[in-house]
């Protein structure tokens, strides 16, 4: 420690790390280490970490393809003569199989009406048989999910989930029950079912106590199905609060895809064998966007997202039909499933010897969480660099000038409540967002002429931007001028804040931390009374969180090639908004309420800073 | 010692299994009534003991069929009482014999299930028992020191039965106070002297079916125990093989006590693996044999077909029909049997083989069982959960009491502040609750209590707890996997529909006599719930944990190089002294004196 001990060298040293060159060539290589996970020298391999899934040999023969079609055919007819869910026939159909048949009702208002779906008053019966495997105490269960959905979709998942039913149920080698469930209004029946298995209440459900349990459900497999045929099949893996599955399920899917010779993709892309290739690179860096996206909206981008809060390992498996010539039959689709199923049911222990944090730039490639954290932990040193480097200025006595002579304060230590206050008043705006839309939507459609939905929505954007103006409301707060010391001070309270803030996000939810980070500390890093103020203004806001869903909206378009106009995308921004507010009602989805309570009372004290007078 | 000797003794014991038949001929030979020309019950009194085999066959409503085994052997000698040693040994098989008298047994009761009991599908089994192993023991009143005979006999009995029994230890055993009383004679109701304990995770299979074929007077050889083979028995949905051993009355005037040793195997096979979903089922189909003798020891040797449903035979088709029927009441209810007595030649017909052939015809409604149970945990996350038992009374119109026997391991520390008992939204309160707090690491939560369950309802007894972070050294290799828990117990007196038979000594059928009946109106039945598994916080035994270990001790060197940086404040060094100093040092440190 000779280096630091010296204090010439000492001097050198503090005045390089507290310069801007560290924080540029920090972020710049932030932004570098992440795109380069998605180069495929810089990734890891994935490999089968589970020994009772990886040796063990399985042998599908599940035969009953055509016949599954026409079950699922009957399952259409039925849906369509009951106009709804054919309880009935599904409870006959399972009971005549063998399997021990019983159904759950449930209702829930939703707060307010859901227009890209439809509904408001949301009332359905979700039906499941249990398969019991012989010899087995009931301890411990598999789930196999397909939803009934609206209109003429995905009668093939019901069709192939009976037949498999069937052909599961004549076989001995069962060690785990295994849950055949088809559930009402996909995301909201899964949650009444897993919430009335569990016996809990966390998102104010009605529902009636299931009668049939199996004990601790080890995995869930969920099934999408909408044609006869399909080119590929595509494995969709973030949950709830962007939690994800153990990877060794995903190798258990790609492993069988393979073995059948199925075309599988992850993100809707194939994978490329072209790694060296500038269009090679180009399309891993998509997938994994596509996946840091989709993890970083904490959606449930499936039914399988919801059973990850129950430590139930689980994916949903999406069926793709493309005009391509390649098509792969629901027999084949039907081995899958059998293979999967039979590997989950050799499993001696839950799913825990592979990765939960990772990210995939291909199926056959992964980022682990080692890899991926340095370039998140670049990015919140520079929050740390400039805490110290204010920090050494607030030590350090400034000379005393003329105007900070006879004033009552003492210029280095500026009054608690110069920084309390715009902590607090910020924080109250938090709270205002994060209350005042959902309880204000029906004064807001008695004024204006506006629906519900658009009320929720537009009240949010409106005490968003009314939160600017706060400077204004704080300094009338504070009974004279704002002193050079003050705003470092609240500075300095304000990068720790967004860094404590962005680590913890970080570690429960890589992808949201990482994307905020990208915008909110360039913005942070920079401000200071001092800059011209128009300018900094324009660019305060274009980093702010609001402005970041807006880029991300964009960008995902982007990415799954469908791009959108100007219009268009702001149709879809105001949808993502109100999408979040009801993810988090319906589900629990914690990034509505992260973002109002947290991130933008943050962001506001920063543009507090700017104004300070 | 006892222990090899044991073992000698069971690998010895299939050699002599033939030469024993016809020892056993020679000794016994009036259990053979009509050779000697004796009337039985002389020959019961001048004879020590008896040998009965019973089969009952049940076709369930879902399809599948239930098939029971019961042997039953009673030796009229008594080795508690009189003191004297007992080494002459004939049908009562010698290995349980001396762990009787070594250990002062009163009272033996030990199951091994594979599988769950589906009493919705199913009904009620004859005699129940719980997923794994199951061991209840009442010692006898002189016996001193009842944990360490507990203690030996599991481990002499975990030899016998090639099972698992010695990982019973304190942190398992409980002493029920009121559940477990004695099935045989004596009222003991001290229940310092009883000891229960399950295994939950134990697997049952064929190294266990062995043994316990091996206990027969016939092992494997002949008779109804011919049908046991291990491929089909553990080709099934449920499978259950006990031993019970109780003093029973020796003869109808209860003068004197015998010991009743029986033997039961309880299977169910499954229509749609087993009989690839053919509503067809025949002893070849179940078993792969057909039965061609009785035992020659068998005193009595009877196949019972519940035939109750089916008078007309509109239900199913039963060949070939026996002229003999027998009425019994079993579990509440009026039964009706079609009897195959294999002790007459007619029996077996011309091919001299018995292969019953049962087919299905139509479909019936299923019956409701007056009482069943369920359990559950509740809640997400490994800090907190919540137990949630349900009882669930299916009688239109008669409320009766439960009694409930919940053991739970150490590790879940309940908080009985929680406990609650509701039917139909309302609290019930229990008339009695015997709760004995667990130890760490040394014993087991008991919980007992008296419930009653009104008419048609559902009760739920409810208790939270939370999971203890164990030991490293404490948990399983598969610690994932999760912590079994065992079965609830629960008993109870369940109103009957029929009058009950009291008179115990009447000659019945072995499957209905097994639990002494008191009064005509109710009947005594023993429901288990689903044993538990439950996940523990598992700390992550493998490579992260030492890369968390080595990255925080690399973050604290940094952090405390960081920390000084920060808070140390530096002064200049005073120049370094000049070279006459420190040559004039050099020396005086080579001269030993103090330096300047």
């Amino acid at each position: 420690m000779g280096l630091l001990s010296d204090p010439n060298r000492r001097k050198a040293i503090t005045s390089l790390t507290l310069s801007v060159l560290p924080d540029v060539v920090c972020y710049l290589a932030g932004i570098a280490w992440f795109m380069g996970l998605a180069f495929e020298p810089f990734t890891l391999r994935t490999y089968m970490s589970e020994n009772a899934m990886g040796s063990t040999m399985v042998e599908e023969r599940f035969p009953s393809g055509e016949r599954a079609l026409a079950t699922a055919r009957e399952f259409a007819a039925h849906k369509k003569k009951v106009g709804g869910m054919p309880v009935d026939w599904l409870v006959k159909t399972m009971r005549a199989q063998g399997l021990e048949v019983f159904t759950q009702s449930f209702s829930r208002n939703l707060p307010f009406p859901d227009e890209s779906k439809e509904r408001f008053v949301v009332r359905g019966t979700n039906v499941y048989g249990i398969l019991r495997a012989p010899r087995a105490p009931r301890t411990e269960a598999l789930v196999l999910s397909a939803p009934c959905s609206p209109g003429n979709s995905n009668n093939q998942a019901v069709g192939l989930l009976l037949g498999l039913a069937q052909y599961f149920r004549s076989q001995i080698y069962w060690a785990k029950d295994i849950i055949f469930l088809v559930n009402e209004h996909d995301l909201i029946g899964v949650q009444a079912w897993l919430e009335g298995y569990h016996h809990t209440n966390i998102t104010g459900m009605g529902y009636t106590p299931l009668q049939g349990r199996a004990g601790s459900i080890q995995a869930a497999l969920s099934l999408e199905l909408n044609s006869d045929v399909v080119t590929s099949l595509d494995l969709v893996l973030e949950g709830l609060n962007g939690q994800l599955p153990n990877l060794d399920l995903a190798n258990l899917f790609h492993a069988f895809c393979q073995k059948l010779g199925i075309l599988c993709t992850i993100q809707g892309k194939l994978q490329r064998s072209d790694w060296d290739t500038v269009e090679g690179y180009t399309h891993s860096a998509q997938t994994m966007l596509l996946m840091v996206l989709k993890q970083a909206s904490g959606r449930p981008w499936g039914e399988h997202g919801l059973f990850l809060r129950y430590h139930i390992e689980a994916a949903s498996i999406r069926g793709v039909n493309s005009f391509r010539q390649y098509k792969t039959d629901a027999t084949s689709i039907g081995r899958l499933f059998e293979g999967m199923v039979r590997k989950l049911n050799n499993l001696l222990e839950r799913l825990h010897q592979s990765y939960f944090f990772y990210l995939m730039p291909s199926l056959t490639r992964f980022v682990s969480i080692g890899y991926y954290m340095p370039a998140f932990g670049l990015l919140t040193t520079i929050l740390l660099l400039r805490a110290l480097d204010l920090w050494v200025h607030l030590g350090t006595p400034t000379p005393v000038t003329e105007d900070g002579v006879g004033e009552g304060e003492s210029p280095s230590s500026p009054g608690l409540l110069s920084v309390l206050t715009p902590v607090v008043i910020s924080h109250l705006t938090g709270v205002a967002l994060y209350t005042l839309p959902v309880l204000s939507q029906e004064m807001a459609v008695e004024h204006f002429p506006v629906s519900e939905t658009e009320a929720v929505v537009l009240t949010a954007i409106a005490i968003y931007t009314a939160g600017l103006a706060l400077p204004h409301n704080t300094h009338r707060l504070i009974s004279g001028e704002g002193t050079e010391q003050g705003w470092r001070v609240l500075k300095l309270v304000a990068l720790l804040y967004l860094a404590v803030l962005l680590g913890c996000t970080a570690l429960i939810n890589f992808s949201l931390g990482f994307i905020l980070a990208v915008t909110l500390v360039p913005a942070a890093a920079c401000v200071t009374p001092h800059v011209p103020k128009a300018l900094s203004a324009v660019a305060m806001v274009l980093l702010s969180p609001g402005c970041t869903i807006l880029y991300c909206v964009f960008l995902f378009q982007e990415l799954q090639e469908v791009p959108v106009s100007l219009a268009e995308g702001w149709m879809l921004f105001l949808s993502v908004i109100s999408q979040g507010i009801l993810d988090h009602a319906l589900y629990g989805s914690l990034v509505y309420p992260l973002l109002a309570l947290l991130v933008y009372p943050c962001w506001l004290l920063f543009w507090n800073i700017l104004f300070w007078k | 010692m006892a222990t090899r000797h044991l073992f000698i003794e069971l690998q010895t014991l299939n050699r002599r299994a033939k030469l024993k038949i016809i020892f056993a001929k020679f000794q016994c030979l009036c259990i053979i009534p009509a050779l000697v020309g004796v009337d039985k019950k002389t020959c019961i009194q001048f004879c020590l003991c008896t040998f009965q085999e019973e089969m009952v066959i049940r076709p369930l409503y879902s399809g599948d069929i239930y098939a029971s085994f019961q042997f039953r052997t009673q030796w009229d000698t008594d080795f508690l009482h009189d003191g004297k040693k007992v080494s002459h040994y004939r049908l009562f098989p010698k290995s349980l014999g001396q762990v009787l008298s070594k250990f002062s047994v009163r009272e033996l009761h030990i199951s091994f299930t594979q599988g769950y009991w589906r009493t919705m599908q199913w009904g009620q089994p004859f005699i129940p028992s719980p997923p794994g192993a199951e061991l209840w023991v009442w010692f006898h009143h002189t016996v001193t020191d009842v944990d360490g005979n507990w203690k030996e006999l599991t481990n002499v009995l975990s030899g016998i039965f090639c099972a698992s029994l010695n990982f019973i230890d304190s942190t398992n055993t409980v002493e029920p106070s009121a559940s477990f009383k004695p099935l045989g004679l004596g009222n003991a109701t001290d229940h310092r002297f009883l000891r229960y304990a399950t295994l939950p995770r134990e697997i049952v299979c064929t190294e266990n079916l062995t043994p316990w074929k091996k206990l027969l007077p016939c092992g494997s050889k002949a008779g109804l125990a011919v049908l046991m083979k291990s491929e089909k028995l553990f080709h099934s949905s449920f499978h259950s093989q006990a031993v019970h051993i109780r003093p029973v009355c020796k003869d109808w005037q209860c003068t004197s006590t015998a010991w009743e040793l029986r033997q039961t195997l309880n299977v169910v096979f499954d229509l749609y693996t087993s009989g690839q979903g053919k509503k067809e089922w025949s002893l070849f189909k179940m078993f792969s044999r057909t039965l061609t003798e009785a035992c020659p020891l068998a005193s009595s040797s009877k196949i019972y077909v519940d035939v109750t449903d089916n008078p007309g035979g509109e239900l199913f088709d039963l060949s070939p029909s026996s002229p003999l029927i027998s009425t019994a009441v079993v579990l509440g209810d009026r039964r009706t049997y079609s009897v195959y007595d294999l002790t007459k030649k007619e029996t077996f017909g011309q091919l001299r083989s018995l292969n019953l052939l049962l087919r299905w015809k139509g479909e019936n409604d299923m019956l409701r069982p007056p009482l069943h149970a369920e359990r559950y945990v509740s809640g997400f996350g490994l800090q907190k959960g919540e137990i949630h038992t349900c009882l669930y009374n299916s009688h239109p119109y008669r409320a009766y009491p439960v009694l409930l026997l919940d053991s739970l391991p150490w590790y879940l520390r309940l908080y009985v502040h929680t406990l609650t008992v509701t039917s139909k939204t309302r609290e019930n309160k229990p008339s009695y609750i015997h709760y004995q707090p667990s130890k760490d690491r040394l014993r087991p939560h008991l919980l007992e209590m008296l419930v009653q369950l009104p008419p048609h309802s559902v009760t739920e007894v409810t208790v939270q707890f939370e999971r203890a972070l164990l030991k490293w050294t404490e948990y399983t290799p598969d610690p994932n996997h999760g912590f079994y828990i065992g079965s609830s117990v629960i008993s109870a007196l369940v109103p009957s529909i029929v009058a009950m038979d009291t008179n115990s000594t009447r000659d019945r059928p072995l499957f209905s006599s097994f639990f002494p009946t008191k009064e005509e109106s109710s009947y005594f039945m023993r429901v288990y719930t689903e044993p538990l598994l439950v996940n523990l916080p598992t700390p992550d035994f493998s490579m992260p944990y030492n890369v968390i270990c080595l990255t925080c001790t690399v973050v604290a060197v940094g952090y405390g190089s960081f920390y000084n940086l920060l808070t140390r404040t530096f002064q200049v060094d005073e120049p370094s002294a000049p070279l006459a100093k420190r040559l004039a040092n050099i020396i005086r440190r080579l001269r030993g004196v103090p330096l300047l």
